[in-house]
């Protein structure tokens, strides 16, 4: 997810420097469904120019459909100061919670501040935010998301009685990196006929992906498996796999467009792929929840899953 | 030791240091020294090699070029695009150097004409084209790059990976500019002070102009090199690379402040730097333990650079 918010943080900048004042004029995109006679619920999102997070709306609107709720979905093109005032304007509509998808963890503060005065309940989703109060915080279960790696690949290979495997690390600290290693070693670590051949940084990076994988090939000639922590890194092992001719199972995380092909064309075994829908579907059940009043978990996971040929 | 030895010690003390970095791979880890694995390392440093080539002509005019590694990353997915829409190879490459020099063409004439601070135009640019690049692959890598166009990054001639060779002709021509040619000894002239080589009648204006041109074009070559080896051109690509290739000319005894340094002593710092990033990944060293090495290896070349200087 760090990746993906640097990515979104570095099109505001390049928007801002390229385009300019043009962003001042651009209309404000408002859907929902309208079921009338329900309570409100509102949805601001950083962009709905990323077809993931146009998932993550499509979901949220069936959920809201199904609950009997109206969700007014509103769009912040990832601009922090949208954002604030699409939280401002839902004030307005007296929404009775509001679900925020922050644009940036620190820019956020200040629109959750505008909804904590008026005290309606916030709910944010994907990205967490560095401050305000936030009634719960829903996000993919990125140490689950290890684990599914890891239990992949043994089922795999099956009764193999001595299995290497190389990771490939994302940026070191970064909290996928952290999580989905930890949810990865747990599985393997356990596991006495396992080992981890080699376990090195490539910064999420499919070049990088390309170099460590070349060089771990030169340390280790045999392995039988590469988890990576994103798709990416990945798609970098599978060309110096198939550059030097062996075969190996490759397995990515997130879901990538390319990683999916990759699945299917076989160059890739498998992605963990996180559920945009499902993490719509979910932070409206939630904010339905504490609008009623309910006590509900601080951070509720979002399940993955495996996508395999 | 006798003077002559100090002198040879002193003039040769990167390819020294790079000889002992390899040595202390080779005791702890065997399989460093394989042919296999020193076609590799070469490949995978000419990446760097390339950009780095660049960056010292740069370097050697009291210059920064920090742009090195979004015009990389514009010039992968130009290149790239034309690939997926028509396959012209010869078409991809040229408009890749050519949107390279055309970023150097704007950085240079702001440095020269505009005395705006090379730092800051070239951070300038760095921002802009890395936008520009989102912009124009929105964010999502071009991919399923095949044909023809894979074999620059991934063909063997011989033994010799085609990347190797590239950077071995960058660095023939380099040499060439740098040590035979008049724009050469102005450059260099220009670097060691700027007022006096104007007042010789030095066109310094457009000295300062083209080495950012040349900066740029290298940068495409890579952004070429990157988008061909690995079959997709990333908008993220070549992030971070613009230090890779300053840590190289520095170490290659390049001073920042100009006027000293040459273009084989940047080949062997980047060679330095390939080798530590083979030979941590060899040794499955901690990534947490990396960084820390190879932040000491830049700064123990310089401090060793700094000593020899003075001793001149």
């Amino acid at each position: 997810m760090k990746k993906r918010s640097l990515k979104v943080l570095s099109l505001a900048v390049a928007s801002m420097l390229v385009v300019g004042g043009l962003t001042g004029c651009t209309k404000k995109q408002e859907g929902g469904t309208t079921t009338t006679g329900g309570k409100k619920i509102g949805m601001v999102i950083s962009t709905l120019n990323n077809p993931f997070f146009v998932t993550m709306k499509d979901g949220a609107e069936k959920k809201a459909k199904e609950l009997g709720y109206t969700l007014v979905v509103l769009d912040s093109q990832n601009d922090s100061a949208k954002e604030r005032s699409n939280v401002e304007d839902l004030m307005q509509q007296g929404v009775s919670a509001i679900i925020i998808n922050p644009t940036d963890s620190d820019a956020v503060k200040n629109a959750i501040q505008v909804a904590n005065d008026k005290k309606v309940p916030v709910v944010t989703v994907d990205r967490q935010a560095n401050g305000g109060t936030v009634a719960c915080h829903v996000a993919s279960d990125n140490v689950k998301g290890g684990s599914m790696a890891a239990d992949f690949i043994l089922s795999q290979l099956g009764a193999k009685s001595d299995i290497k495997i190389v990771e490939l690390q994302g940026i070191p600290g970064a909290s996928a990196t952290r999580d989905r290693g930890a949810g990865f070693h747990k599985v393997v670590d356990a596991k006495s006929n396992v080992k981890v051949a080699a376990s090195q940084a490539a910064d999420f990076d499919r070049q990088k992906g390309l170099s460590v994988t070349e060089n771990i090939i030169q340390s280790t000639p045999t392995f039988d498996a590469v988890f990576a922590h994103n798709d990416e890194m990945a798609l970098g092992a599978v060309k110096a796999i198939k550059a030097a001719n062996k075969k190996v199972i490759v397995v990515g995380f997130d879901g990538t467009k390319d990683a999916v092909d990759a699945v299917n064309s076989g160059d890739m075994a498998a992605t963990i792929a996180q559920q945009p829908d499902l993490m719509g579907s979910m932070a409206v059940d939630n904010a339905v929840k504490v609008a009623k009043g309910e006590t509900v978990e601080k951070q509720i996971p979002v399940e993955l899953k495996v996508i395999k040929k | 030791m006798n003077d002559s030895l100090k002198r040879a010690l002193s003039k040769y003390k990167t390819l020294i240091a790079f000889f002992v970095i390899c040595i202390i791979i080779t005791i702890i880890t065997p399989r460093f020294l394989t042919v296999s694995n020193m076609t590799n390392v070469l490949t995978q440093v000419s990446v760097n090699a390339v950009i780095a080539i660049g960056m010292t002509f740069v370097i050697l005019t009291g210059g920064i070029d920090l742009s090195v590694g979004s015009i990389l990353a514009i010039a992968g997915a130009l290149a790239a695009s034309i690939i997926k829409s028509n396959g012209n190879v010869l078409l991809a490459v040229i408009v890749a150097l050519l949107v390279g020099a055309g970023i150097g063409i704007i950085n240079g004439l702001l440095v020269s004409k505009g005395k705006v601070q090379a730092f800051i135009v070239t951070l300038a640019s760095m921002t802009i084209f890395r936008g520009v690049t989102l912009v124009y692959t929105n964010g999502t890598p071009i991919s399923g790059l095949s044909g023809a166009f894979s074999n620059i990054g991934n063909m063997k001639l011989g033994i010799l990976p085609v990347p190797v060779l590239i950077t071995a002709a960058a660095v023939l021509i380099a040499y060439y500019l740098l040590s035979q040619t008049r724009f050469g000894r102005y450059l260099y002239a220009l670097g060691g002070n700027e007022d006096s080589a104007r007042l010789s009648g030095i066109n310094t204006d457009r000295i300062k102009t083209w080495v950012y041109v040349v900066s740029g074009i290298t940068a495409a070559i890579s952004g070429v090199i990157v988008t061909s080896r690995i079959g997709s051109a990333s908008p993220n690509a070549g992030s971070g690379f613009e230090l890779d290739a300053i840590a190289a000319v520095v170490i290659g005894g390049t001073s920042l402040s100009g006027g000293e340094g040459s273009v084989i002593g940047t080949i062997i710092g980047a060679l330095i730097i390939g080798v530590l990033n083979n030979g941590l990944n060899l040794m499955n060293v901690s990534p947490f333990y990396q960084s820390i090495i190879k932040g000491l290896v830049i700064l123990v070349a310089v401090l060793l650079d700094k000593k020899s200087n003075k001793s001149r």
